[in-house]
């Protein structure tokens, strides 16, 4: 079974050229179409997983290009993380195209939306299953086209193309860093197979800056697929796809494949104490500074968008304290949870038609089954006890008390805080309170949409048991067990970091309920007394406006500078040249006027001439 | 040196020629003029094989050889130029400019 590995890309992508070849014919179908090639994905995927589970790592390569001595390998690999990895890619998109059954219904492109989201599925589970770095690289640019596709559906908004537009530049400029690493590598170690790769940095071949340079060159890859500090400004703009889409790969897929980079690498990591500490405050800074931003957005969707920023942050801070097991459990449990509030979210936004919080409230007497996800989700996200958030949280903040940065450890503490604040206030300002319209004519959502949501409810409650500190760290002790260059998978966690995130957590719900269900706090007149903080916070700290000050303005000036260098200097010179050569040409050409007798002439006053020089030079 | 007086007949003789071929506009005149330029090289070959440093036969030779090449290629020039003619009604060579571009 494990050697039909390589088929699990195979399918969607299938799927991806079959619907696009009979986009009109089958868009009746292709909804079930698409469904039936992500539950045999789905199925096929399990079956590995298994097979992999009981055998261990597992490779086959053919061999696709051989440079000199070197053979470029084109395969598949299957060890603990990639198999985690296949498993949650194609079980979430397994979920999104049932629920999109529902929230895309009626769609006159439908056919196209399924035949992307295929083509995304399969470039995200192709990345998971990379043996080398560039067959990796590859399919990072696939699942970043995918993306851009999805984003940009509704291309006849202005808003959704610009969206789609920054989204594709914004992270190819941290994939140019990723390519400058790789390119660094490839030519520091001969290879591009991650095994020579983690042999050779172990081994020490490779200088310590070189090693640090290049970690951090990868890094920066990571910082823009996953929405990380400079970089993050397309993802809250990402949001203009369709909402499962958003789930999909703007919440649970592609965005954490940032984070699975730095795990991929990791031995890279390990060597480099520097690359570690930019990964570490990277992180932390991304998480707190997020969380901020999400606590006062009046879209749904965007406080969304910046609560999936700031938990990537929590994983790469984990990444960077050697906290690989916390960075990937997170990954792996904020799949489940920010899928389900993604879900749950589509769900308000396809009875309303609106994203607007403030247009919403009391919606859980409606929308039972949303709400009860949301609030599951929510909890699960804010680290409520004994939720799958609970466990990863906690061991994200135990990796970092354990590394020793203690300044980074309250950073954590504070965006966990945030985190359930602002979370807290979108469930109590759309689901509770007093309804802002009449919500007679609203239905909950479709069958499908409704089984997606508890499915992924119960996930968000119990996933987290795979690794807790009193039934045992099984999903640790497998991530590490293969794994040499990982010393101490898990940290021993004091209780009272337990307690302290537990206290963190409800502090943020019962300030959040103090706030918004209470009303204990008026909001305008708050929102007055720190009018300047309130606006910085809702402009996104005006980063935006900063890019587009800096960045965009002075590539846009660039260019007109050189525009005009080509208009007036470059063109002029050609235009000189071709003037000269031109006008040479117009006057030989009046010389040849058909008169013979002046033929005759010139040429005996040619011969004249030769024999006048003849004469004076007396010889050649 | 007897030679002298034969070049300078044959020099005169090739500039009339020269001019008249490069300054009139009847075509007749001009090939009339290229037969003078012509006999100015026979004259110079046949001084040359008759009192030349190196003297023998075969300058002489060559002049024969001019004399029946130049018949030939008058007849050629005035076929040409009756054709012209028929079709121009013109001689004038400075109205024989058709091929100039």
């Amino acid at each position: 079974m494990i050697y039909l590995a390589w088929l699990i890309p195979v399918v969607p992508f299938v799927s991806f050229l079959c619907l696009l070849w009979m986009r009109k014919a089958a868009r009746s179908l292709a909804s079930w179409f698409a469904v039936a090639a992500s539950a045999i994905t789905f199925g096929l995927t399990l079956a590995v997983f298994f097979a992999s589970f009981q055998q261990g790592t597992f490779t086959q390569e053919w061999s696709w290009l051989t440079i000199g001595s070197i053979d470029i390998t084109f395969g598949v690999l299957l060890n603990p993380l990639n198999s985690l990895m296949l498993l949650l890619v194609s079980f979430i998109s397994f979920l999104i195209h049932v629920y999109s059954m529902g929230y895309m219904k009626g769609d006159s492109r439908i056919s196209v939306y399924y035949g992307y989201l295929g083509l995304f599925t399969s470039a995200m589970l192709g990345l998971v299953l990379s043996p080398n770095l560039l067959q990796f690289y590859m399919f990072w640019e696939l699942v970043g086209l995918g993306s851009f596709l999805l984003i940009g559906f509704y291309f006849y908004k202005n808003s959704a193309k610009q969206a789609a537009k920054k989204a594709f530049i914004m992270t190819r400029i941290g994939d140019v860093g990723l390519l400058i690493g790789l390119i660094l590598l490839f030519w520091q170690t001969n290879s591009l197979r991650f095994t020579d790769i983690y042999t050779s940095i172990t081994a020490g071949q490779v200088e310590a800056g070189m090693v640090t340079l290049i970690a951090i060159l990868i890094f920066i890859g990571a910082i823009g697929k996953s929405g990380q500090f400079p970089l993050h400004t397309w993802l809250p703009d990402a949001m203009e796809g369709p909402t499962p889409v958003s789930a999909l790969i703007h919440a649970a897929t592609m965005v954490a494949a940032g984070v699975y980079l730095v795990a991929v690498m990791y031995p890279l990591y390990m060597a480099s104490a520097i690359a570690l500490t930019v990964v570490a405050c990277v992180g932390a800074f991304t998480a707190i500074y997020a969380a901020t931003i999400g606590l006062v957005q009046n879209d749904i969707k965007q406080v969304l968008a910046y609560s999936t920023i700031s938990q990537l942050g929590y994983m790469m801070l984990a990444m960077g304290v050697l906290g690989y097991t916390a960075g990937v459990f997170h990954l792996f449990t904020h799949a489940f949870f920010k899928a389900l509030l993604f879900l749950a979210a589509g769900s308000v936004i396809h009875a309303l038609h609106t994203q607007n919080i403030k247009e919403m409230g009391g919606l859980n007497k409606k929308l039972k089954v949303t709400s009860f996800s949301f609030l599951v989700g929510a909890l699960a996200i804010s680290g409520f006890p004994l939720l799958s958030g609970f466990f990863s949280k906690e061991e994200i903040l135990a990796a970092v008390w354990a590394d020793g940065q203690y300044v980074l450890f309250f950073v954590a503490l504070g965006a966990a805080f945030l985190t359930s604040l602002y979370m807290f206030r979108l469930y109590f300002l759309v689901f509770r309170g007093e309804p802002k319209k009449s919500l007679d004519h609203i239905q909950e959502a479709p069958i499908g949409m409704k089984a997606t949501m508890v499915v992924l409810a119960i996930f968000a409650l119990g996933i987290g048991y795979v690794n807790t500190p009193w039934f045992g760290t099984f999903l640790g002790d497998w991530l590490t067990e293969g794994a040499s260059f990982l010393t101490g998978g898990h940290h021993s966690s004091p209780v009272w970091i337990m307690l302290a995130a537990t206290i963190v957590s409800l502090g943020g719900i019962a300030l959040a309920y103090y706030i918004y269900e209470g009303k204990k706090v008026d909001q305008g007149n708050w929102k007055q007394s720190f009018s300047g903080t309130y606006r910085m916070l809702s402009r996104n700290y005006y980063i935006d406006e900063f890019y587009e000050l800096t960045f965009v303005k002075g590539t846009r000036g660039l260019g007109m500078a050189f525009h005009y260098i080509e208009m007036y200097v470059v063109s002029g010179m050609m235009d000189m040249i071709q003037g000269f050569f031109f006008s040479i040409g117009k006057t030989g050409s009046k010389t040849q006027n058909g008169q013979t007798q002046t033929y005759g002439a010139v040429a005996f006053l040619g011969l004249v001439l030769f024999m006048a020089f003849y004469i004076w030079k007396g010889g050649y | 040196m007897p030679m002298q007086p034969y070049l300078i007949v044959a020099l005169i003789l090739f500039c009339i020629g020269l001019f008249g071929a490069l300054t009139k506009r009847n075509t007749i005149i001009v090939l009339i003029c290229i037969e003078l330029m012509l006999n100015a090289v026979n004259l110079n070959l046949i001084a040359f094989s008759k009192y030349g440093a190196n003297a023998n036969i075969s300058g002489q030779v060559f002049s024969l050889f001019t004399i029946t090449v130049a018949a030939a290629e008058v007849a050629v020039g005035m076929a040409i130029l009756i054709a012209l003619y028929r079709n121009k009604r013109n001689v004038n060579i400075d109205k024989m400019n058709t091929l100039k571009d």
